[in-house]
């Protein structure tokens, strides 16, 4: 029988403006995929639903399996989260949800704001298989503003690309970038052309993460990225966009979707979202995020 | 020790359902607990054809509890008869189907099509307030709740538990309707109609508007409520609203439920009905309870 479980907490520090890294030690570890989410429970007793959070990446530490998770406090439940101390525990259940179906093809990974995480951990898994390279991996991240976040982590497993709505140079607030990275801002797709960038072997200098202001879009256009499989995660407008541009270009999708959820494991019927075919489960046409998804082909799902 | 209580004439092995909405068909978290353990099993509402539900939002959470606005999504009769009941039936514990409609046309066509299939009891589901035709409409008002009560009844093959509206004036009202027009049983309390403002996008939070509120939140509130049914019918009573814990459940027993259903909190424990029939047996040792059924109504 699955069961709520009982985490450890190793350790939790902020990461930018919001942004937390919780590790957590438990078994569970070993049966996460990328993609795939935890519920975490609060332990205030008048909060009572789980809160969805997807997995960053798993490791070992210690000798001892665990899950990294890195979330935004976004209202009381991830607040209570992000004050927990190591050594403290955590209930929860999961892994859940489907997953991104992983080929060793060339892809494009894009997370936008808090869909970013699940990213290092579907990038890491690449670079474990022995067929793919690092530059088959390639990853944008859209950003609020210079409240960046594991860009460095991200670029030990792939090629990483920069967006930021709002962008200014000198204030990136990521911590081991300002000591391991040097960022090319570029402001817009024109001024691209007027500030070539030598490609690889520049990046391979200075680990630079070349940025432009704008959405994951508009770095996608700059930068003249494609690939063979798109897998992104982020808000719904940039799901959209991506599901465009896929459909443009006919680049197969995965989309990983967010939506407000209850009971985590396909029960309430609480977290559906609109598909192109009948679901599964009513007949109708309203998947269950939880259940079939989070992730999704682009073609499936109606945003 | 005697924990199996009898619903007109159905015995359940001890007192614990779950709640309709809460726990689908069961499959789900039948992954989580035995449901060999259960009194029995009530599903999601089962309508004549396969409905969608409404628009997400859907849920919330609220001090305390939760709102949904699902809108009985639900795949219609026909597959819950080849799919759905065929996976309850493997288990030894008693099914209860939850029945819903938009008409009394459409409440007696899924009626009808359960009469030769392994559902124990119908619970039939006229309290709902997430939906614009039929449900809750059916069940704020004494004469349309007797007349559905009655149509039902002609047409039932099991036994009926009508399922009650806190959102009345006089629920005790509503269930002497219920008892007049030949009902078997009676469930209560649905869910409490409720809303939630965002305040920072200054708009409601669920695409609903209104959703109903459960959780341990209303239990004080569905405890009044099952004593003041069981002072005005002789009807067996299935408690709930907010149940949490055995000592929840033992509340509304001696408020008057002969059985009581497990719900929202699922989502918070998802084993937690199995849960609480072990508390139960706890307790009564502690308390050297020989029946269950001595517990009911014992409070006047």
């Amino acid at each position: 029988m699955k069961h709520k479980e009982t985490a450890v907490i190793i350790k939790q520090e902020a990461l930018s403006d919001g942004i937390f890294s919780l590790w957590l030690e438990t078994e569970a570890a070993t049966l996460a995929k990328p993609g795939q989410f935890l519920s975490l429970y609060p332990k205030n007793a008048a909060r009572l639903l789980p809160r969805p959070i997807s997995i960053c990446e798993t490791d070992k530490i210690n000798g001892k399996s665990a899950i990294r998770l890195v979330y935004r406090v976004v209202g009381g439940g991830t607040a209570e989260f992000s004050t927990f101390k190591p050594g403290e525990t955590i209930d929860f259940l999961g892994p859940l949800g489907n997953g991104f179906p992983e080929n060793a093809r060339r892809a494009l990974l894009i997370g936008g704001g808090i869909g970013i995480p699940p990213m290092l951990m579907l990038a890491k898994s690449r670079a474990a298989r022995e067929q793919s390279s690092r530059e088959d991996t390639l990853i944008v991240t859209g950003y609020r503003d210079n409240n960046t976040f594991l860009l460095s982590e991200l670029s030990r497993y792939g090629t990483v690309y920069g967006a930021a709505e709002q962008l200014c140079a000198d204030l990136f607030t990521d911590r081991a970038l300002r000591n391991e990275l040097l960022f090319i801002p570029i402001r817009s797709a024109r001024q691209t052309e007027s500030f070539p960038l030598d490609g690889a072997s520049d990046r391979e200098k200075t680990g630079a993460v070349p940025f432009t202001e704008g959405t994951v879009l508009d770095a996608i256009k700059a930068f003249e990225l494609s690939a063979d499989v798109i897998y992104a995660c982020g808000p719904k407008p940039m799901l959209k966009a991506v599901k465009d541009f896929a459909l443009e270009k006919g680049i197969p999708a995965w989309l990983s979707l967010e939506e407000r959820m209850a009971c985590g494991v396909g029960v309430c019927l609480g977290c559906v979202c609109e598909t192109a075919e009948p679901d599964p489960h009513s007949l109708v046409t309203n998947k269950r995020v939880c259940r079939e998804g989070p992730v999704f082909a682009a073609e499936e799902v109606i945003l | 020790m005697n924990l199996s209580v009898n619903i007109a004439g159905v015995t359940l092995k001890n007192p614990v359902i779950t709640a309709s909405g809460t726990f689908g068909s069961g499959e789900e978290y039948a992954e989580y607990q035995d449901l060999n353990g259960l009194g029995a099993v009530t599903t999601k509402g089962v309508s004549l054809t396969p409905w969608m539900g409404n628009k997400t939002p859907r849920v919330t959470e609220v001090y305390g509890g939760m709102l949904n606005a699902i809108g009985l999504q639900n795949p219609g009769i026909d597959t819950f008869i080849t799919r759905d009941l065929p996976f309850l039936s493997q288990y030894d514990t008693r099914v209860i189907v939850n029945v819903c409609g938009k008409t009394t046309e459409e409440y007696l066509a899924v009626v009808e099509r359960l009469s030769d299939t392994a559902a124990d009891l119908l619970e039939i589901n006229v309290s709902c307030p997430n939906v614009k035709e039929g449900a809750i409409a059916f069940g704020q008002n004494r004469d349309a709740l007797f007349a559905i009560t009655k149509e039902i009844k002609k047409k039932a093959r099991q036994p009926i538990i009508m399922k009650l509206s806190p959102n009345v004036t006089n629920i005790a009202e509503m269930a002497k309707a219920c008892e007049a027009a030949g009902a078997d049983a009676i469930s209560l309390i649905n869910t409490i109609t409720a809303m939630k403002i965002d305040i920072y996008k200054r708009s409601f939070v669920l695409a609903n508007k209104t959703g109903g509120l459960s959780g341990p939140a209303i239990k004080p509130v569905a405890v009044r409520m099952v004593y003041e049914c069981a002072q005005a019918v002789k009807l067996p009573i299935i408690g709930m609203g907010g149940i949490a814990t055995a000592e929840d459940a033992l509340e509304f027993i001696m408020a008057g439920a002969s059985a009581v259903a497990v719900g929202m909190i699922h989502f918070h424990d998802p084993n937690r009905a199995t849960q609480i029939v072990q508390d139960l047996i706890q307790y009564m040792n502690t308390y050297h309870v020989e029946d269950i059924n001595e517990l009911t109504g014992c409070v006047r």
